[in-house]
């Protein structure tokens, strides 16, 4: 067989494809922190401090902000998908520039997310 | 099936180098990507130092200069070289297209990769076995289907229907597109890939085809056309200019409308 990911060049549209893949599994592995956050909020006040308390450590936050990149990212990146159904933005130009949009829009949301959440406290 | 690295046996180990003839002062490098069938052995990355002031501008030019005077074993496919038989198509620093019209400037980096064309059986060095692609172009039945009776003379279309084939027709079935899909990749067993799919559409819009509805139903099938994903290697490598993952986003507008 001959190489194939060995010797690729990639464009910016093979990565944005594989990266709305890898946000996606994240976002379905992430369904599981909202889950346990409903689970600890019923178990009671001491199960809610503990879970507070590993959300809010560095590890926690590292991956929460991860998870606002996905959540970001994917939505971005979802809605690209939904322009091309329609059959819109298909030329090699335009699929370029809206995935670097669609970076854009994903660091600047996660960024400013976070900037309000530091604001009113809640870090 | 998603399978990142290469068999075991399709590895490359190891490769000669071929220097530039004393006193060359043009010299650029190619490593390129040999297997003979007939010696067991893996694959293998030979490195050619190539004067360039004793050939041509395209990458072609540097392969039929090293199968002339440095090493006539290489083996590649070459016939028009003008880009329009597709016989040339191979990676070439990391991306498909015909080594007949690519100029060996237009390649990045100081050292310049020629391999076959990705994840597909190969014959020999550089040629890859193209069966499984014909078969699935074959499998989209790529002439007319008419019901009604056969015109005295040709069957007739408006320039405005014949226009609709412009970006379509001009395919010539190099395999640029379809071996640089990842989803062909990973799925060239039950996925049509890009060029056979584009080539679907060229005859389910065609004005005079009179089977538009049996080749969308055959077209209606989780693996066949949805394992598209928009990845959009096809058009970036189509060395025709053509846009097959447009072609395919028409098929599934067209699955969708006549449900709607």
């Amino acid at each position: 067989m001959s190489p194939h990911l060995q010797v690729w060049r990639w464009h910016v549209t093979m990565l944005t494809s594989i990266l709305h893949r890898v946000t996606g599994v994240g976002l379905y592995l992430g369904g599981l922190i909202a889950a346990a956050w409903a689970v600890s909020l019923a178990a009671g006040p001491e199960a809610y401090e503990t879970f507070k308390a590993v959300l809010g450590s560095p590890l926690g936050k590292f991956v929460m902000f991860g998870m606002t990149l996905s959540v970001f990212y994917h939505l971005g990146n979802g809605i690209r998908h939904l322009v091309w159904d329609f059959g819109y933005g298909l030329d090699i130009k335009s699929a370029n520039s809206s995935a670097w949009a669609v970076f854009g829009f994903t660091v600047a949301a996660t960024l400013a997310t976070w900037a309000i959440a530091f604001q009113i406290g809640a870090l | 099936m998603v399978q990142l690295t290469l068999p075991k046996n399709s590895v490359p180990k190891g490769g000669r180098h071929f220097p530039a003839p004393a006193g060359a002062t043009n010299v650029k490098t190619f490593k390129i990507y040999r297997y003979d069938p007939d010696s067991g052995q893996n694959p293998s990355w030979d490195t050619y130092d190539v004067d360039l002031s004793q050939c041509g501008p395209m990458v072609l030019d540097v392969l039929i200069h090293i199968k002339n005077n440095v090493d006539p074993t290489l083996t590649f496919r070459r016939s028009c070289r003008e880009g329009i038989c597709g016989s040339c198509a191979m990676n070439i620093a990391g991306r498909n297209t015909l080594a007949c019209i690519h100029g060996h400037e237009e390649c990045p980096g100081d050292k310049i990769s020629i391999s076959p064309l990705p994840h597909m059986p190969v014959v020999k060095d550089l040629i890859p076995d193209l069966t499984l692609f014909y078969a699935q172009y074959a499998s989209i039945e790529p002439w007319l289907h008419t019901e009604t009776p056969e015109p005295q003379k040709e069957w007739r279309q408006t320039p405005e229907d014949r226009e609709k084939l412009d970006g379509l027709y001009e395919c010539i079935l190099c395999a640029c597109c379809s071996t640089s899909c990842p989803s062909y990749w990973w799925n060239q067993e039950k996925y049509l890939g890009p060029a056979a799919l584009l080539h679907a559409y060229r005859w389910i819009i065609d004005s005079r085809d009179e089977a538009t509805g049996e080749r969308l139903d055959e077209l209606e099938d989780p693996f066949k056309l949805y394992r598209c994903h928009t990845i959009m290697n096809c058009a970036q490598v189509c060395p025709k200019g053509l846009n097959p993952a447009k072609a395919i986003a028409e098929v599934k507008k067209m699955l969708v409308d006549r449900v709607v």
